[in-house]
């Protein structure tokens, strides 16, 4: 059992993305901290023919006491971590309310097939407007910089984690990257992580 | 990995893997169908450790039949598929049912998918069961799905039937806390096919059912067997008071929503859940119990009302101490026998059926986020960028225009299952079960008399191919029916996880395979056959016309591009560098209509919209070099990347 708080039984994280962002990487990564934190989490993650590039979903269920299942109920989410903007206003539509923190990155992908995109600051105005607590984290911009935006998920990871909303810390989650990246890779993630910690501080 | 009592984050489907290991299996076979495709994957991975045979079979009903082969000599053996699956092997266990497993016992997991999220269809394979005659449990957590799939065995060995499991998509995808328990010691398993047969004796001849009425008989006794072990399992429980105002009965995933609802309406003290979790046969006595305790029940189950039906038929039997009773579930409305549950629906439910009321969050708050969301787009799935399928799609689509005629696609089962839809730029015109799109060629390839000259392409994936697409081909060419076959190989299982088939030399244990050359094979059967990189977009587009124009007989093209994702994992990059020349681009005043970005549709394309014309998404671009092909104003350039 973990000596850590939870603000509120559950406590409810959700990940909102694209398929093909990682966001089954960034739950696990998550959900395995939390395990080592000695919390009771349920991962849920959207599977099957939405990975490829539709809007898709991790719900993130943390209990001191239970399993619950793997769904947010309707409103209640805590903790939103967005990796693209309309996403994270879709998942606000469905599980915001006016105590939700959230954490977004706002580089937009486009919708194939050309369908319209809306103007990305009103996009950003209905986020704040939805919860008063949104911090903007440029992952994408600053994974490109990097030289690959395959680092935009383990920014976020450094952003949620550095946003001290969840019970767990640099210290838990550092293990399980260096599980995760073997040799090369390692360095670039940490550093990536490190650049998502000191984002969400500026923010 | 031999940790008892190690607390891991375990998604469903390897809790069931582990169950299984645990429970000393010897042999494990299975068809990758999401969402049931982790579980012998994880198995595959230990299966050299654990000295067990893991293998991918060619299709469901073949996977049964490995794993009654290994029950029969003696070796506890175990099977996973998702719900269609069920259906192509249910005419193997229809039969091995009247005789049933041999000493060892066999367990099948099917995962179901209400809600259809990684399917075409939403089946409830449970129906499956009760008609087959074969116990059936439910698990409601990742934990419980890991401990039923070891009692699975013991039932099994029991009552002498292959014993089923059934998960839903988020029991197998939902990864939870997990309690590790003790891995099977190492000892030599013995395989042997005991020498039993007498033809009119269901006792003896353990393997061949003989004259049906004789062996059917056990098998409704082994039922009423089960039975009796179900009513005093520990997986059926009780929670609420002892004469609850509502009585939920509940199965499987839809637990947690009921004791959640329960929960978050402060209803305990009215509301008791029994939550059973040996589904058939249903344990009567222990139902009937709780039924005496109560006058109104609600069920509350994934997909269709099977308990509620089950327990409806009971509490007519049980007349007239249940005329009291009001029952409530899928046949009153309430919930739906489609679609997924959840928490919220069954709150709303319990709201109608108690009376109550519920707020989920402040109203001020609702109004706005409904508005807010109103400019949210809908986000169509699509294939990704430097996908094969789109190539093969744009090619298709060009050469049954060229030919005029009408022509249209056959769809399957796989990524090219968008091929309806704008991805595959809506060439397919049906879509049904795995191996359809051949068969259903077949059909509208041999109306000939009836005046039907329309060119008929059907699509298969290379994994479909092997799994049901070979008997149409066979069928094609010997009934001579007039359709070309496309085989869209990119070397893996791609939708479901990248799993190896029988034409990518690896075996699931990643060990080197056989080679099943679809080419040879093809060409064995007497079709013909062409062999297209769907990338060389005017050699392919010229192929497929060549092909269409030579009406008559079943031909085949082999679409071979290796899937961008296996390409990614291997780490081999394309060798383009793909940038839009601004001047050349004409956006909006271009009379192409936005074709790479609105037609084409590849994730890697996008509006610049400061100046309205086409721009590489670099975020997302593979460089495959596809839309430099297709660009009228030849504004797309593909330079080729210098390696890094």
């Amino acid at each position: 059992m973990s000596r850590k708080t939870l603000r509120k039984e559950p406590f409810n994280l959700i990940i909102s993305g694209v398929g093909g962002q990682g966001n089954v990487l960034l739950s696990a990564f998550v959900g395995a901290a939390l395990l080592n934190e000695g919390f009771m989490v349920s991962v849920a993650d959207t599977f099957g023919v939405s990975q490829r590039g539709g809007s898709v979903t991790s719900h993130i269920k943390i209990s001191k006491k239970t399993l619950y299942s793997s769904v947010t109920l309707d409103g209640k989410a805590d903790v939103i971590l967005g990796m693209e903007p309309v996403e994270t206003l879709r998942a606000l539509g469905e599980f915001g309310n006016p105590h939700v923190v959230v954490i977004v990155n706002p580089r937009p992908i486009y919708p194939s097939g050309g369908a319209t995109y809306p103007d990305l600051d009103k996009v950003k105005q209905a986020i704040t407007k939805l919860s008063s607590k949104t911090k903007f984290v440029n992952a994408t911009e600053e994974a490109l910089k990097m030289g690959n935006p395959i680092y935009t998920n383990i920014i976020l990871l450094g952003s949620l984690v550095g946003a001290e909303v969840l019970p767990i810390s640099k210290e838990t989650m550092i293990p399980i990257l260096e599980e995760r990246f073997p040799g090369k890779l390692l360095d670039a993630n940490i550093k990536a992580f490190g650049k998502g910690m000191e984002l969400i501080a500026n923010a | 990995m031999n940790k008892p009592g190690a607390i891991v984050l375990l998604m469903g489907n390897e809790a069931v893997a582990r169950g299984a290991i645990e429970a000393g299996i010897g042999v494990a076979a299975a068809y990758p169908g999401s969402p049931s495709s982790e579980v012998l994957t994880t198995i595959a991975g230990v299966a050299k450790q654990m000295n067990i045979h893991a293998e991918w079979s060619v299709n469901e009903k073949v996977a049964m039949e490995v794993a009654g082969g290994a029950s029969f000599a003696g070796i506890r053996s175990f099977c996973a598929m998702k719900q269609n699956g069920a259906n192509v092997a249910a005419d193997f266990l229809v039969n091995a049912n009247m005789t049933g497993v041999g000493d060892a016992g066999m367990v099948v997991f099917i995962s179901d998918d209400p809600g259809g999220m990684t399917s075409n269809n939403e089946e409830d394979s449970r129906t499956i069961t009760k008609w087959l005659d074969n116990p059936l449990l439910e698990p409601s957590s990742a934990q419980e799905a890991k401990e039923m799939i070891k009692w699975a065995y013991e039932v099994s060995e029991a009552v002498n039937l292959v014993t089923f499991v059934r998960g839903v998509t988020r029991i197998s995808y939902t990864k939870s806390n997990v309690v590790l328990g003790e891995l099977p010691e190492k000892k030599e398993k013995k395989a042997f096919f005991p020498d039993l047969w007498d033809m009119y004796n269901p006792k003896k001849s353990k393997f061949t059912s003989g004259p049906f009425p004789i062996f059917h008989k056990p098998l409704h006794e082994k039922l009423e067997k089960a039975r009796e072990i179900f009513e005093r399992s520990t997986f059926n429980q009780y929670m609420g008071p002892e004469h609850p105002e509502l009585l939920i009965i509940t199965c499987g995933a839809c637990t947690s929503y009921c004791t959640e609802a329960v929960d978050e309406l402060k209803a305990g003290e009215w509301v008791g859940i029994l939550k059973l979790g040996t589904t058939w046969p249903l344990p009567e006595k222990l139902v009937a119990k709780h039924l005496s305790t109560t006058k109104t029940v609600l069920f509350v189950e994934e997909m269709d009302p099977f308990v509620e039906r089950n327990v409806m038929e009971l509490a007519a039997s049980l007349l007239p101490a249940t005329c009291d009773l009001t029952f409530y579930g899928k046949r009153s409305g309430h919930l739906a026998p489609y679609n997924e549950q959840s928490t919220n629906l069954v709150i709303d439910a319990l709201v109608d059926i108690l009376g109550t009321t519920y707020q989920a969050r402040d109203l001020s708050y609702d109004e706005e986020a409904k508005k807010a969301i109103q400019i949210v787009p809908h986000r169509p799935i699509n294939m990704c960028a430097g996908c094969p399928h789109r190539a093969t799609f744009w090619a298709v689509k060009k050469a049954l225009q060229l030919d005029g005629r009408k022509g249209f696609v056959c769809g399957d089962i796989g990524c090219y299952a968008m091929g309806f839809t704008g991805p595959g730029f809506f060439q397919s015109r049906t879509m049904h079960a795995m191996g359809s799109g051949a068969g259903v060629a077949n059909g509208l390839g041999n109306l000939r008399q009836f005046g039907f000259d329309q060119p008929v392409l059907a699509m298969t994936g290379d994994s479909t191919f092997y799994h049901a697409v070979l008997p149409a081909l066979v069928n094609g060419v010997y009934n001579n029916s007039s359709f070309i076959l496309l085989i869209l190989d990119n070397s893996a299982t791609a939708m479901t996880g990248f799993q190896p088939h029988p034409g990518t030399g690896l075996l699931a244990t990643g060990d080197p395979a056989k080679v099943v050359d679809m080419e040879a094979v093809c060409r064995a059967m007497g079709a013909d056959v062409r062999v297209c990189d769907p990338f060389d977009l005017e050699d392919t587009t010229k192929a497929l016309l060549s092909m269409i124009k030579k009406d008559g007989g079943t031909r085949v093209i082999i679409m071979r591009h290796m899937c961008q994702l296996v390409k990614a994992r291997r780490k081999i990059s394309n060798k383009y560098r793909m940038y839009v020349d601004r001047e050349r681009c004409l956006g909006d005043t271009c009379g192409c209509d936005n074709l790479c970005t609105r037609i084409l549709g590849c994730p890697g394309l996008m509006v610049d919209r400061e100046i309205s014309k086409a721009a590489i998404d670099e975020a997302l671009c593979v460089g495959c070099g596809l839309c430099a092909d297709i660009c009228p104003s030849s504004a797309i350039i593909r330079e080729e990347a210098s390696d890094e």
